[in-house]
């Protein structure tokens, strides 16, 4: 986390009047403009595929401050990249309870399928592979990330297909959450520019609802309160 | 048993738009509140005894009440919805299902403590929840709870979603708040705390996600209703969130106190042939428990009893077939990465305990090892500049308390005795696939 070298340049960075203008955008947002560094970082990853110095020095004069001060802070952060990342950025949760629920063996099994290592990406450029800390769905596990995206209840043998379809082109699809768009599109969503997508998918899976259904099941209710509860029971989902 | 209020949406068609939000009472809240003084929002809150659901059960009304409305600065409403503590896993499905609970929460929140604009800090591992988040902002702006003169009293508010990158320090609310501005995230000393001079140098509020998400349930139905759920001095209703070995893993909203024993039952107990060996009560940082604390109540009071921490009622739950040797030294990987390097303790000490339990895991050390180890840990805990320091030594310290035995058989062993393949999810695909 300490490492604030400036990543190498390879000549043809691709932010332009464009990406300046959104990084003014994204600065206009903000009480204070520098609140939109981590914002602008993800911008400069939607372009260039990671963290570039162009890219550093555009957010440097964008809010006035050095480059150097820039690199400090992207080099905090796990999800900035300075080697370029793949089409579909792949992880594979690896703490503790996925862990041993199976994340290490499918982290494995992907490792040898894709032959690469952590934070490598194939040779085809397609896909990058990492492995995760805790991704904040664990009643899932073992879990997978593919572009932020949630893939749930994983095995070795649906990982590898899933990074197979990823591989052939196929479309995609999250269980709880989208068709999966490519890294640097999600990078631009997470820059703080929305695509309309956010109706792809439903409202949670199984285990989200899990006490609820049980709940629905068994006419558990909260106690009344001063607002009756309105839920209507025909506009059940599934 | 269940009490569904947070979730009770959750299982309506498109719960996360508006419209479907609206049909389940949705935002009738906000104009019970806007009709109120913020002063009296405050104090419905203080009253209804919610205590924060990020970790450290701080009393909410309470947190709200120290900003000081004499000071001319702007002031802040902060969501903390970093969600990275290991385990933890209830405030990405909220928003997920129904991002409005929380944006008609942080209205609500932001009018009792007169903020003009309010933050969503979300992990950025997490697209479509953050897609869920920025559509729920521009709808309710759209329909007029948002912005200027919101339903014509007044009141202006500007919510801003905020994607973070990547580090587990963030979710301490300092340290938020310097992401937050742009910088490395690293926690601030305090006092001043955020409440006199947060984000910016400013009155600052930063609050957990269940937390706002619980407000409009209270200003709905009441302080006395919202009391009427949970212990005497652990109020409401709250989920826990149960994964790992267990039949049925997911979110469990019921009062606060429940036990272990009861929400297994609901869950459809420990999976099929196996048993409890260990749980971690909140996350990764609240000291593990074992079958002898099934009966122990899941407040804050009760847990803390047991030795433990409630923390945000992650409860990991692990059968036999599972080595708290090779956990705990997974847990420990995590804190010594997630390390922020702002103090020595932590930095240096967190890389020492994994030197030391990869040795003891690969049953090259001996019983003095526990000893170096529990030193360190002392040496870390109460020690360091903020609370990462402390959660990082709990895993060691409890499993060395409770399965010295099985640290002990990684010497006589020469190594891990347990077989990995046999805590997966698949080695039991056939019966539950
Ligand atoms: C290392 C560390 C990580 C934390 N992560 C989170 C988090 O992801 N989400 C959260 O709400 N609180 C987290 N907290 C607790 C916050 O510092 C803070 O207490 C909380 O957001 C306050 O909200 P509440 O009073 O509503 O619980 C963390 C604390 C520490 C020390
Ligand atoms: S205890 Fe650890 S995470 Fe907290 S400030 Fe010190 S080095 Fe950073
Ligand atoms: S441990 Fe893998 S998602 Fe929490």
């Amino acid at each position: 986390m300490a490492d604030t070298t400036v990543p190498y340049s390879t000549g043809d960075s691709k932010i332009g009047e464009t990406t300046i203008g959104e990084m003014r955008e994204l600065a206009a947002r903000y009480p204070e403009g520098r609140s939109a560094l981590l914002p602008m970082l993800h911008l400069v990853q939607s372009v260039e595929g990671r963290i570039t110095p162009e890219g550093i020095e555009a957010c440097a004069a964008v809010l006035g401050l050095t480059g150097a001060e820039v690199s400090a802070v992207a080099t905090f952060y796990t999800m900035y990249k300075r080697r370029p990342v793949g089409d579909y950025h792949v992880g594979v949760c690896t703490n503790t309870l996925c862990a041993i629920m199976g994340g290490d063996l499918i982290f494995e099994r992907l490792k040898e399928h894709l032959d690469v290592g952590n934070d490598e990406t194939t040779e085809d450029g397609k896909i990058t592979l990492e492995h995760l800390e805790c991704n904040a769905a664990c009643d899932y596990a073992p879990v997978m990330m593919v572009n932020w995206e949630f893939f749930d209840d994983m095995t070795p043998e649906s990982a590898t297909q899933l990074v197979d379809d990823l591989q052939a082109g196929n479309e995609v699809k999250s269980p709880r959450g989208a068709t999966i768009c490519t890294w640097k599109e999600a990078e631009r969503v997470l820059a703080g520019f929305p695509d309309g997508r956010a109706d792809e998918g439903p409202t949670g899976g199984k285990a989200t609802l899990a006490g609820l259904r049980l709940a629905r099941e068994r006419n558990w209710t909260a106690p009344a309160g001063a607002q009756a509860r309105t839920t209507d029971d025909s506009r059940k989902e599934d | 048993m269940l009490t569904p209020v947070l979730s009770d949406n959750w299982d309506q068609i498109r719960s996360w738009q508006l419209a479907s939000y609206q049909r389940s009472g949705g935002y009738d809240a906000l104009r019970t509140a806007l009709r109120m003084l913020p002063a009296d929002v405050v104090t419905a809150v203080k009253d209804s005894g919610l205590r924060g659901r990020g970790g450290a059960g701080f009393p909410t009304g309470m947190k709200w009440s120290f900003i000081p409305q004499d000071n001319p600065k702007p002031k802040y409403l902060v969501v903390n919805a970093d969600e990275s503590e290991p385990g933890t896993c209830k405030d990405i499905p909220l928003m997920l299902a129904s991002p409005h609970t929380l944006v008609e929460g942080v209205i609500i929140s932001a009018y009792a403590i007169r903020a003009n604009t309010a933050f969503i800090y979300v992990r950025g591992e997490v697209l479509h929840v953050i897609r869920r988040l920025q559509q729920a902002v521009v709808e309710a702006r759209e329909a007029g709870f948002l912005g200027t003169n919101i339903l014509g009293t007044g009141y202006d508010l500007d919510v801003i979603v905020h994607a973070g990158a990547g580090a587990y320090i963030c979710g301490e609310e300092t340290a938020l708040l310097d992401s937050l501005e742009g910088r490395r995230g690293q926690p601030r000393l305090r006092p001043p705390f955020p409440a006199v001079a947060g984000l910016y140098g400013c009155p600052t509020v930063i609050n957990n996600v269940e937390s706002i998400a619980s407000v409009p349930s209270i200003i709905n139905n009441g302080a006395d209703w919202f009391g009427s759920m949970g212990t005497e001095k652990s109020k409401g209703p709250t989920l826990y969130s149960l994964s790992g070995h267990v039949t049925r893993p997911g979110q469990y909203e019921a009062p606060m106190g429940i036990t272990l024993r009861q929400l297994l039952e609901l869950a459809g107990g420990i999976r099929d042939g196996h048993e409890l060996k260990f749980w971690t009560p909140g996350g990764s940082s609240t000291p593990l428990l074992t079958a002898e604390h099934l009966d122990v109540p899941l407040d804050y009071e009760g847990v803390a009893g047991a030795g433990s921490l409630l923390g945000t009622k992650a409860l990991q739950i692990f059968d036999e077939t599972t080595c708290p040797v090779r956990a705990t030294l997974r847990w420990t990987e995590f804190y010594k990465h997630e390390s922020c390097g702002k103090c020595t303790p932590c930095r240096e000490g967190t890389w020492w305990l994994v030197q030391i339990l990869e040795r003891l895991e690969a049953g090259q050390g001996d019983e003095s090892d526990l000893e170096k180890l529990l030193d360190l840990s002392d040496n870390i805990t109460g020690r360091s500049f903020c609370a990462l320091a402390d959660g990082a030594t709990a895993p060691i310290t409890s499993s060395i308390q409770h399965f010295k035995d099985d640290y002990l058989a990684h010497f006589t062993n020469g190594g891990c005795p347990f077989d990995p393949m046999l805590s997966t999810v698949f080695a039991t695909a056939g019966a539950t696939a």
